[in-house]
């Protein structure tokens, strides 16, 4: 048969037309498969495929002072995103962003470099203006790859007053994820936390738990509206956290304290340990930390000599000079050594020949023949010298280190300086290379020598002065339990002569008398004049501490106060009104005393004369 | 008016329904460019192959009433003329749209277009003389070197550019034309074994036994009265066996993937299982009676690729259900059974071999481009007939419903 005989071909024709109708039939059977038999399986991608999860950052926890002020919260803040497209169209779209806000050529050109680099999206501004923020969202459809972030950002409302002691929030970085701390499901990149201080310390407490909100977007990524059919997850805020601190207390002091000098203000309250203010001069402004801090304000906070960063009240370790003796008082009262009349056998001439050389006192005319409480008023060292003598070298060692001079606070911060102290004679021998002669006792007697200790640690020690002999560990964060304090095993009648003694000091004829006077408040005091390596170099002023006890008169001491300044030469004169001027503020306030910038008797004579409730008090004295 | 149509028609069955598949398609392009973030290029395209569709209507009406000598005449300087465009596309020729790493376009300057669909029709054409000059059926390997190397020609340059689609519809021209011209099936499988072969070499084991097939069905099919070509067969299955693992290390890592995600497309959801698994989406999520004309949800969000061109038929299965594809697929299936109705009622041999390399060349291109779409056949940028977005290939689907009403109609 021919092949092109009808015959032949009607065949042929029916066999395309079987494979015709096998291969549409397969098309055919694999669509009913997908569209008929799998159909819901399929719907249910469907939904999930378009749907994308935004993370919805959590609010922080706010911090707020003693007396319900807002010391930390969050205030609305958003970032603007770019999502990564080629260049041409980045460029583009940054070149319009830019009739909207500021991008001069040097950011753009610095965006495009990151672009190339990373690859990766791209933060325009951390920080966008709320009306740079609507004017994009009004012109949505201009700017398919635009993306904007809601992102709370933390505010400190106190600045620069409270930035050493509530630290600063971050961006978590990649080092700090590795970290144990930082284990929890909640860290995850871009995770704002804290870190220093309380941020730092309560990192836990304060962070919330992130949310996500679903938008449906498209296969490129764009997001095209949010998503009906899921409602998003939302953020869970931190747990609110409610400080010791008094934020106007902070402030004052913030404003008070002289610009120029570094130094560090404790303000505790005996009652108990708490806190009320923890000041670090010079400090910087924390909010300028958040979100990132600017290149040039970094670098000027660490190359400026005076260290902004440095947070001096619990990291600054000082001699405490002459603020240390009632520690060795303290501890000869307690060893019985010496009673509160006892006078020393050597009157003070201004100096003390003992062990082949002279021990100078800081007064040359000399002070006399003292009780214990007229050495501690007049800081007379010649009585100290001998004292420290009858304590010996060895029990002086043991028991300031079992008092805890070589310990820490365990106040509740992320980083604390331990005091210097030494625990044994090994200590010269481990540091200085040579055994300590008995004379050592004399230097540490006065609060020189191998001893350095915070301005924080000194305010602990004087708030158990202020109480009966022990004071528990100072806490900024309110409701918690720390660590063990601290004890000084004194008989009430040593407490007594030792207090005597730190009245005296603001009496008239005190170290402290013109700085250390108020007159709705009772001071007790002590003046130091730390020496440190530049200033027995001659280079610079000594260190100048005041320690002050406060509270109404013939009541029960309401605050403590330690001021130390860094290179202020005079403890009576830099430190002491700084000190009596904060408790003056605190104590007005908390009695409801109209406050007033006129408050020490120093001030009181320079500007309205000897005022009348000095007079009454010393009966014509002056 | 209908007589009217009929006379300008000629062929009122088969024009009628790819008229109705071209305004089907362009209304499917329409609605492929209704998206949430719209560009100017989707969203205008409906307008552009609506004009095409025009110049393809005119096309039509020239082609449908020239002489059928002059058809004839000019298959072979028409061939020639190609192989020469596809020779100069491997040069100066473009990419266009997302194959822009691909050489198949030669742009004019006002406009572009693909030689390789002249080609196809030239290829139809001068194989068709060829073959219609034979009376008795082609029944050797031997008789069937000469058409095979016709159609090689152009199939190695489109392979070069490369155009894998457009390689497959020459391989679907060739069989359909050896099968009109009388070849037998057994001996066309045999040709196609190769190929098998090739692909079956992956596994050893399942190889072997294949090998043992093919002997077996030579030994007891015709094996005594063609040793040499039997031999032939066997050789090539060897050779394919030895050569794939080269062969499959020698191809591109899209290629290699598009094969790896052909079978298991969750291996790479988000890099070349993307597409397949975002087309299955569509589809599924159509159910059986669509989402509506233009309401497809995968499709406004642009999950789709190439939503307007080759996978077209995923924004069907969305917006229009079973019901829509399943009709769709009748509509084409009476298109190819048509032109094989037209072949067998021709009583002219050239006719008949015309109108089946159209038919082979349509097969596949409507098999692989549907099966694609829910991942019955590896994804190969192919454009499905008359409802892709694309002008000149449209025309030229046009051009060949002209010869096909031309010679099937010569009296």
């Amino acid at each position: 048969m021919k092949v092109f005989h009808p015959e032949a071909m009607r065949v042929r024709a029916q066999g395309a037309v079987i494979g015709v109708v096998a291969l549409m039939g397969l098309l055919g059977a694999a669509f009913f498969r997908v569209q008929v038999l799998g159909s819901t399986t399929w719907s249910l991608r469907a939904e999930s495929n378009r749907l994308r999860q935004l993370p919805l950052p959590a609010p922080r926890g706010t911090i707020y002072d003693r007396n319900g002020a807002i010391l930390a919260d969050n205030v609305p803040g958003y970032a603007i995103t770019l999502l990564p497209a080629p260049q041409d169209s980045i460029r583009a779209t940054l070149a319009r962003l830019g009739q909207y806000m500021e991008l001069p050529p040097q950011r753009v050109d610095r965006l495009m470099a990151e672009l190339r680099r990373y690859g990766r999206e791209l933060v325009v501004d951390a920080d966008a203006d709320f009306a740079v923020v609507s004017a994009l969202e009004e012109r949505r459809a201009e700017f398919p790859g635009v993306y904007i972030e809601m992102r709370p950002r933390r505010r400190y409302v106190g600045g620069a007053a409270t930035s050493h002691v509530l630290g600063y929030v971050g961006e978590i970085t990649a080092e700090e994820l590795e970290r144990a701390s930082f284990a929890d499901a909640r860290y995850e990149q871009r995770v704002m936390v804290g870190k220093t201080g309380i941020e730092r310390e309560y990192e836990s407490h304060l962070q919330g738990e992130r949310g996500f909100r679903y938008v449906e977007v498209d296969a490129k990524g764009r997001i095209v509206g949010d998503f009906g059919g899921v409602t998003s997850d939302p953020a869970v805020p931190g747990h609110d956290l409610r400080l010791n601190l008094d934020l106007e207390l902070q402030q004052y002091i913030d404003r008070i304290f002289p610009d120029s000098m570094a130094g560090a203000v404790v303000a505790l309250d005996p009652a108990d340990g708490g806190v009320l203010a923890l000041y670090s001069a010079p400090s910087f402004d924390a909010n300028a930390f958040v979100g990132g801090v600017d290149a040039s304000l970094w670098e000027y906070l660490n190359t400026d000599p005076l260290r902004p960063l440095y947070d001096r009240p619990v990291l600054g370790l000082y001699a405490p000079a002459s603020t240390f003796k009632l520690a060795t008082a303290a501890i000869a009262l307690d060893l019985g050594v010496v009673g509160p009349e006892d006078h020393m056998p050597v009157a003070c001439t201004g100096g003390w020949f003992w062990g082949g050389r002279l021990w100078r006192c800081h007064k040359p005319e000399g002070h006399g023949s003292l009780d214990l409480a007229g050495a501690i008023a007049l800081s007379c060292d010649v009585y100290f010298y001998q004292l420290g003598l009858r304590i010996g070298l060895d029990r002086m060692l043991r028991r300031a280190t079992d008092i805890g001079f070589s310990r820490e606070c365990g106040v509740d911060l992320p980083q604390e300086s331990q005091g210097i102290f030494p625990a044994d004679r090994q200590f010269w021998n481990r540091r200085f290379g040579y055994s300590p002669q008995e004379g050592e006792v004399l230097s540490l007697a006065i609060g020189q020598g191998p001893n350095d200790q915070t301005p924080l640690k000194m305010a602990q020690f004087y708030t158990a002065l202020a109480r009966d002999g022990s004071a528990p560990a100072p806490a900024i964060a309110q409701g918690i339990e720390l660590g063990e304090g601290w004890s000084l095993h004194l008989e009430p009648e040593h407490l007594a002569a030792l207090r005597e003694g730190l009245r005296k000091v603001t009496q008239p004829g005190g170290t402290a008398h013109y700085a250390g006077t108020l007159e709705h408040w009772e001071v007790l005091g002590k003046t130091g004049t730390g020496q440190n390596a530049q200033s027995v170099a001659g280079l610079a002023a000594d260190h100048a501490w005041f320690a002050a006890i406060v509270g109404p008169f013939g009541g029960a001491p309401e605050v403590v106060v330690v001021v130390l300044v860094e290179h202020g030469e005079s403890g009576s004169r830099v430190a002491a009104p700084i000190a009596t001027k904060a408790a003056d503020f605190y104590l007005r306030k908390k009695h409801g005393i109209e406050q007033d910038t006129i408050q020490t008797l120093g001030e009181w004579v320079q500007t309205r004369g000897w005022p009348d409730w000095y007079r009454q008090r010393y009966a014509g004295g002056g | 008016m209908i007589r009217l149509f009929e006379r300008w028609a000629v062929d009122p069955a088969l024009v009628l329904a790819v008229l109705v598949l071209s305004l089907f398609g362009i209304a499917v392009i329409y609605s492929a460019g209704v998206v949430y973030v719209p560009n100017a290029v989707t969203q205008h395209a409906w307008l552009r192959q609506g004009v095409w569709f025009l110049f393809a209507l005119a096309a039509f009406s020239v082609l449908a009433r020239v002489p059928l000598r002059w058809i004839e005449w000019v298959a072979i300087p028409a061939y020639v003329l190609s192989v020469v465009l596809l020779g100069v596309t491997l040069v100066i020729g473009t990419g266009a749209g997302t194959a822009e790493g691909v050489k198949s376009w030669i742009n004019l300057g006002f406009i572009g277009f693909q030689p390789s669909e002249i080609a196809k029709i030239a290829t139809v054409l001068v194989l068709a003389r060829l073959l219609s000059q034979r009376s008795e059926g082609l029944s050797s390997l031997r008789e069937i070197l000469g058409p095979a190397v016709l159609v090689a020609i152009p199939l190695a340059l489109v392979m070069l550019q490369p155009d894998l689609g457009t390689a497959m519809a020459f391989v679907g021209i060739l069989f359909a034309m050896l099968y009109w011209a009388g070849t037998p099936v057994a001996l066309l499988a045999l040709v196609a074994s190769p190929v098998l072969g090739l692909i079956l070499s992956f596994d050893t084991k399942i190889w072997s036994w294949y090998i043992v097939a093919v002997v077996a069905f030579l030994y007891f099919y015709r094996y005594r009265l063609f040793l040499f070509e039997s031999v032939t067969v066997v050789l090539a299955n060897f050779a394919a066996g030895t050569i794939s693992r080269p062969l499959w290390n020698s191809l591109a890592t899209y290629q290699q993937n598009r094969i790896l995600v052909y079978l298991n497309p969750e291996v790479d959801p988000r890099g070349a299982g993307y597409q397949i698994i975002q087309s299955k989406v569509a589809i599924g999520s159509g159910g059986l009676l669509g989402k509506g004309y233009t309401l497809g949800t995968q499709k406004r969000f642009d999950f789709l690729p190439e939503q307007h061109t080759d996978f077209i038929f995923s924004v069907v299965g969305e917006e229009l259900g079973f019901l829509g594809t399943a009709l769709a697929i009748l509509a084409f299936a009476f298109v190819l059974s048509r032109l094989v109705t037209m072949a067998k009622d021709s009583p002219d041999p050239f006719a008949g071999l015309v109108l089946f390399g159209i038919f082979g060349a349509w097969l596949v291109h409507i098999f692989v481009n549907i099966g694609m779409t829910i991942g019955l056949v590896p994804i190969t940028g192919i454009p499905l007939p008359f409802v892709s977005y694309g002008g000149t290939f449209l025309l030229m689907s046009w051009v060949a419903v002209g010869i096909a009403v031309r010679v099937a109609h010569e009296r």
